[in-house]
């Protein structure tokens, strides 16, 4: 009979091609959370600065803006895009909170002020991706040079400092109770939304529907560029208050603040297991990924490793979580027969 | 057939993958001078035989025989040292090189100081073009050649390092009329040269017209290899699916309602002009033509993922916006498109989220999708359409090409539309899985719905529609009615032979 040909067609091949792609993730996951436990318990037993509450509080503190861009990093990522200006937004903004604090505004005018210009920075990238259809790695490189440049522009090559005192801990203060800065603190919210939306609500199914097989989304009647276009709107507004953060933290603002921050967003990401192909990805993963991203750095720093060598492990870490996963698919592929043998090319 | 031993043979052949016996002491021969068919439904095998013959595969059990004489394939180069060539429904050329630059890549003849000698290159080819009797321009790139024209390439190719044996694995599935014809003429033209060659098709038609004898799997297993001059297509069918076929086309009779898609003089420049029609409640519409006439396009502007310069779509009396397949949706468009692979589905995606993705609105509670909805609203639909998998977390891709449309069928149908657009809804799916999307889309119509059916399988389009509307080249050049649609009206009015008549 036809049926069963056709079942044991789709159960045979089912174990063959689907649960390597599933596990693959899982374990991907695993293997990141695996190893931010080593290199905790290694830089406990290894470095004694390092177990520290205040330690913790500070390396949380550091990290909060990747943490926070890489968010709405992951959400572009995961539809197949990407924005490298995050970085440059962030400056941008640090600059614009400078001068204008400097000209006499107040902080509660200023803010919002940053928001809406985040918002353009984001705005520009998405209309130029989607509108014209320009890939986004290009815009956004573009858009890398240009809101820096608009940065020193702004600002030139002075440092503006002095912001008032409430903010200033706003931004470096812990909650009460524990030893999670504020900043952080935000994060943890923003990450519990963000992972709602991309695991359980119906934009999170039309983002990885998106990043894995875009035409097939639009013929679904998924409006593919609004959601593009708005996340990359998200990403500038996120950029512009970390910005903000990372002013209030150094008490600094400065046209190169954040400089190369990027790539540490990117790396986090990718070392979360996300695909950058689009389409696969966990929020899970992320945070375990940027969590290890911050240890890493934090370890390196209290070991007083210079910031040429941190730099180096960052790039090797991005190779490294995208290599991996490939090579271990390419071995798996090799390992199995030829995809499809019965069912993929039979028709 | 021919007295000599084969020139290519199975003999008792098994091959497993894992648990799963994919053949099973399956033999076959190939002669010098003969066209073979390859016969069954997806998954009977025949892809894992092909395979097998041109050395992607060894078998578990069995022989290759070659020329009488045991050969073991290590490789596909193996395979083609010894003259097996395989032509693929989609064959994979360099797209920058020029075509006879594809045909010897990596023999190319040589001039002194090892440059390419161009001159020996392109007459060479030419020779190849001429011995196949077709005519391609050696020195034009691949880049934009038809799919029919790459696979000339590939057998001139083949040809060009005296093969022996062709299997031409589904080659017809991407062709128009004119382009079969000129692939069977080739074939012809290689046969009468002494090759042997083995066709598979889900076109039963073409295998009746091409072959001499036929073999059919089931299963992995061989059913039978018999002359097909002793075989009615119905027989053949038997074979393949293992039981009687009620019939391929249950159309059902019904009597139309009102108009629920209007389309008005819909124009997009250069692509159709003037396109005006209407399919009514209860009603299969045909839309026929050969390929490029723009069926597909006026499909794709009608559902919104096309703009349009003029003229006007209507559901229900309301127009549609311009370029909105939200919209479309919105007012009970449904459109399983003609590229299952990229347009239908998210291969990679399981089987509840593709079914899932048309209709996330309705899916969610408060903010958040139910996961259980979400499987719920997929096990109901795999259960009405009895799609055959094993879990609904499987990814799609998994699925045969026949189960790939269910689950796209499933996809819109759970939309609840009112218009149903199918473009090409059974290419490449196989017989039995075909007769049952028949039956689904008569079933569709009896309902209530409006269904619009782009088809180049003609007996598909007798067979279904209670109107063929025909377009060539742009225009609809025919309307006709299901009683006076027979494959010379529809051809004649496709190939423009015939004006239209009524709008």
């Amino acid at each position: 009979m036809a049926p069963d040909a056709s079942v044991k067609t789709a159960s045979a091949a089912a174990p063959v091609t689907a649960t390597p792609r599933v596990g693959r993730l899982v374990r991907w996951d695993v293997i990141v959370t695996a190893l931010l436990i080593v290199v905790f318990i290694g830089g406990a037993l290894g470095t004694p600065d390092f177990a520290t509450g205040d330690n913790l509080s500070f390396a949380l503190d550091d990290l909060c803006e990747i943490a926070l861009i890489a968010l709405p990093m992951t959400l572009l990522v995961v539809v197949g895009e990407v924005d490298l200006s995050v970085a440059s937004a962030l400056g941008m903004s640090s600059a614009l909170l400078g001068a204008l604090w400097d000209a006499g505004w107040a902080i509660e005018t200023i803010v919002p002020l940053l928001i809406v210009v985040g918002a353009v920075t984001g705005l520009v990238n998405g209309l130029l991706v989607t509108r014209l259809g320009l890939p986004s790695l290009a815009v956004t490189i573009g858009t890398l040079t240009l809101y820096r440049g608009l940065a020193y522009v702004v600002l030139g090559t002075k440092a503006v400092a002095e912001f008032p005192q409430n903010y200033a801990d706003l931004a470096t203060g812990t909650v009460p109770g524990t030893p999670i800065p504020y900043p952080f603190a935000l994060f943890i919210v923003l990450a519990i939304i963000t992972a709602v939306v991309l695991h359980a609500t119906g934009a999170g199914r039309a983002m990885f529907a998106i990043g894995a097989q875009e035409e097939a989304a639009f013929f679904a009647g998924i409006r593919v560029k609004r959601i593009k276009l708005l996340l990359f709107v998200v990403s500038g507004v996120v950029s512009a208050f970390a910005g903000v953060i990372y002013t209030l933290r150094y008490g600094s603002a400065r046209a190169d603040n954040g400089l190369g921050l990027e790539l540490a967003v990117i790396a986090a990401v990718l070392l979360g297991g996300v695909d950058f192909d689009g389409g696969r990805g966990t929020l899970g993963g992320v945070v375990a990924g940027v969590l290890l991203i911050g240890l890493l750095r934090n370890l390196l720093m209290l070991r007083d490793v210079a910031t040429e060598i941190q730099s180096i492990v960052t790039g090797l870490l991005l190779i490294v979580s995208v290599l991996t996963p490939r090579i271990v698919a390419g071995v798996r592929e090799a390992r199995r027969h030829p995809r499809g043998s019965m069912s993929a090319s039979s028709q | 057939m021919s007295e000599s031993p084969p020139i290519l043979a199975l003999r008792g052949v098994s091959k497993a993958f894992g648990a799963v016996r994919a053949l099973q002491d399956v033999s076959l021969d190939l002669h010098g001078g003969e066209i073979h068919a390859l016969a069954g439904e997806n998954g009977a095998g025949k892809s894992t035989l092909v395979k097998i013959l041109a050395g992607v595969h060894r078998p578990d059990e069995g022989q290759v025989l070659l020329d009488g004489r045991p050969r073991d394939f290590r490789g596909p180069g193996d395979a083609q040292q010894a003259g097996v060539a395989v032509i693929y429904q989609e064959p994979t050329l360099f797209p920058d090189l020029s075509v006879a630059e594809n045909i010897f890549m990596g023999r190319q003849p040589r001039a002194r100081f090892g440059r390419i000698d161009r001159g020996a290159l392109r007459s060479a080819t030419a020779g190849l073009f001429e011995r196949l009797g077709v005519s391609l321009d050696p020195d034009r790139p691949a880049r934009g050649l038809s799919i029919a024209d790459q696979q000339i390439v590939e057998i001139a190719k083949a040809i060009s390092r005296d093969a022996r044996v062709l299997i031409m694995d589904e080659p017809t599935a991407a062709l128009s009329g004119n382009e079969v014809g000129r692939l069977f003429s080739v074939a012809r033209t290689l046969r009468d040269h002494g090759c042997a060659l083995l066709f598979i098709s889900h076109r039963l038609e073409e295998i009746f017209e091409l072959c001499h004898r036929v073999t059919t799997l089931r299963d992995g297993r061989l059913i039978a290899t018999e002359p097909l001059d002793d075989l009615t297509p119905d027989d053949l069918v038997q074979r393949m699916v293992g039981r009687e076929l009620d019939t391929l086309y249950p159309k059902q009779d019904t009597t139309p309602g009102d108009a629920l898609l209007t389309v008005a003089r819909l124009t997009r420049e250069g692509v159709f002009t003037d396109v005006s029609f209407e399919v009514r409640a209860g009603e299969i519409v045909a839309l026929a033509g050969l390929v490029g006439a723009g069926r597909s396009e006026v499909a794709r502007a009608v559902f919104g993922i096309d703009r349009y310069d003029a003229g006007a779509v209507e559901v229900r009396g309301t127009r549609l916006p311009v370029g909105s397949p939200t919209a479309a949706m919105a007012a009970g468009i449904a459109l399983v498109p003609e590229d299952r692979r990229q347009q239908g589905l998210v291969m990679d995606g399981t089987i509840e989220r593709n079914i899932g993705l048309t209709t996330l609105r309705t899916l969610r509670r408060g903010p958040v999708i139910s996961r259980k909805a979400e499987r719920d609203r997929a096990a109901d639909w795999a259960i009405r359409l009895q799609l055959k998998y094993s879990r609904l977390s499987d990814a799609v891709g998994v699925l045969s090409g026949g189960n790939q449309q269910k689950v796209v069928l499933a996809k819109w149908l759970s939309t609840e539309p009112s218009v149903l657009i199918v473009d090409e809804p059974t290419r490449g799916i196989d017989v039995g899985t075909k007769a049952e999307v028949h039956r689904l889309l008569s079933e569709l119509a009896a309902d209530g719905l409006a269904v619009l059916m782009i088809s180049s399988d003609l007996p598909e389009v007798l067979g279904m529609a209670d109107r063929v509307l025909v377009m060539h080249e742009g225009r609809l050049a025919a309307e006709i009615p299901r009683a006076e649609a027979t494959e010379e009206t529809v051809m004649a009015a496709a190939t423009g032979r015939t004006r239209r008549e009524a709008a």
